[in-house]
């Protein structure tokens, strides 16, 4: 144990996700070691996240207006919506640059050993966005992009369930298969299995 | 590689670990209980990360490690989640059975091989699809509950073992009661109601098909209500257990 204020930076540090006690014990003498300047800016920016942060009134995602980047971008499909569990799957999807569209981050997924059930996620935000118009456009296609889990595959399913009565409405499931790369062989079973499913004709 | 050990278990429950691994507790034949390290599932490129998912039937291979053993070779047995997750009535239901067989077995390494191979044919029937998702949880729990020794008493009285059917149902003491040892605000389920009960807790699915759908929902009530009194703690999966079959026709 160290004396005052290391070891409350220490535990502190410890709380954080993936940091054990030697990183939080690392990472506490690598700031008592840095300059001032450098830690005002960590200051600054551990402030500003807490403070300047908010979530988008039609997504969910992480913003720093009411409305983030990508809804106020007009030259977004507004027919498309992906829809994904938290916000660093949006960071995801766009790396691909494949996809024109928006999104819609629910918070998660259905989980009932944990307690997350359809009302602890924007589900309904969802629905009502699926149900109005936007700059005279509907929206046509929703693309599920939960993750390929149990509670992800859950989610899918239930979305489905609740989207099908939606005229016109066109529900997709990422597709999931081998990754590229990868030896046949090793492939789990229900990797393969469901690279078999989804086959598509050349 | 001499201390390696294998056993056959169903995945509980999948907590994250640091950057890419998990903490995956099983309930195996052998061993009980078991909270083991799967390194680097959290990958795509993991060569065993979804056959580690819950409700997968899986025969693995562990190394003991300092704190917890670290998972080194799983296959699967039974592919449960495919046939479960694809409804999410059943998906609800399968969730309380893997959050009642974790509560119910606290000892961690304790055999517990009748529970394994209760949720393990609860899970087979819940894929399979072969009955109402919520019928099957409901004999489920009676039956997990008659292994802990808390079966609910519902042809005789709990308190002085009178022989019934009797009307009244106490959760408090343990069952039906007769008139004489009843305790005030017990409820008083129909006739139907007890008689589910009793053939949920024997495997008569004869008489349980012919059960009205009113009677099951007040069934499913007085069990979750008798799980939960005998647990002290609420589970979390069973307020989100659709129940939608019998809402719809009750």
């Amino acid at each position: 144990m160290y004396e005052g204020p290391v070891q409350d930076l220490i535990d502190e540090l410890g709380r954080l996700p993936g940091v054990g006690p030697k990183s939080a014990q690392r990472i506490a003498f690598h700031l008592l070691a840095t300059e001032p300047a450098d830690i005002e800016r960590l200051q600054h920016a551990l402030q500003k996240v807490k403070e300047g942060v908010v979530f988008c009134d039609v997504c969910g995602n992480v913003s720093a207006e009411t409305r983030c980047r990508i809804c106020r971008d007009p030259k977004r499909d507004l027919s498309l919506v992906c829809v994904v569990e938290e916000p660093k799957d949006v960071q995801a999807i766009e790396r691909t640059r494949e996809f024109k569209g928006r999104y819609h981050v629910l918070g998660g997924a259905l989980d009932p050993l944990s307690g997350v059930g359809p009302d602890q996620l924007r589900i309904r935000q969802l629905l009502n966005r699926i149900g109005t118009t936007t700059d005279g456009v509907d929206i046509s296609e929703v693309i599920i992009a939960t993750d390929p889990n149990t509670e992800g595959e859950a989610t899918a399913t239930y979305l489905v369930r609740m989207l099908r009565d939606f005229p016109g409405l066109t529900v997709t499931r990422l597709a999931s298969g081998l990754p590229m790369g990868g030896d046949l062989e090793f492939a789990d079973e229900l990797t393969l299995g469901r690279a078999l499913s989804g086959r598509r004709s050349m | 590689m001499a201390n390696l050990y294998r056993d056959t278990g169903i995945v509980l429950r999948v907590q994250k670990l640091g950057e890419a691994d998990r903490i995956i507790t099983f309930l195996t034949q052998r061993h009980g209980k078991l909270r083991a390290v799967a390194k680097g599932v959290r990958r795509t490129s993991s060569k065993f990360g979804a056959r580690l998912e819950p409700f997968c039937h899986v025969d693995v291979q562990f190394h003991p490690g300092r704190s917890l053993d670290i998972i080194t070779q799983v296959q699967t047995l039974d592919a449960f989640g495919v046939g479960i997750v694809n409804d999410y009535q059943r998906y609800t239901a399968a969730c309380a059975i893997l959050e009642t067989a974790d509560r119910l077995t606290a000892e961690e390494g304790e055999p517990v091989v009748r529970l394994y191979l209760l949720v393990t044919g609860a899970l087979r029937a819940l894929a399979a699809a072969e009955r109402d998702p919520s019928l099957l949880l409901d004999a489920f729990l009676m039956r997990a509950m008659a292994f802990a020794g808390w079966a609910p008493a519902v042809n005789e009285c709990a308190k002085c073992g009178t022989p019934g059917p009797h009307r009244a149902f106490s959760v408090q003491a343990g069952g039906t009661c007769c008139p004489n040892c009843r305790p005030p605000g017990s409820a008083s389920p129909s006739a139907d109601t007890l008689t589910l009960l009793s053939a949920l807790l024997h495997g008569q699915w004869g008489v349980v098909d012919e059960i009205p759908h009113l009677a099951r929902r007040d069934a499913s009530g007085l069990v979750a209500a008798h799980l939960q009194w005998h647990l002290e703690r609420q589970l979390r999966s069973l307020p989100l257990v659709e129940r939608k079959a019998k809402l719809d026709d009750g």
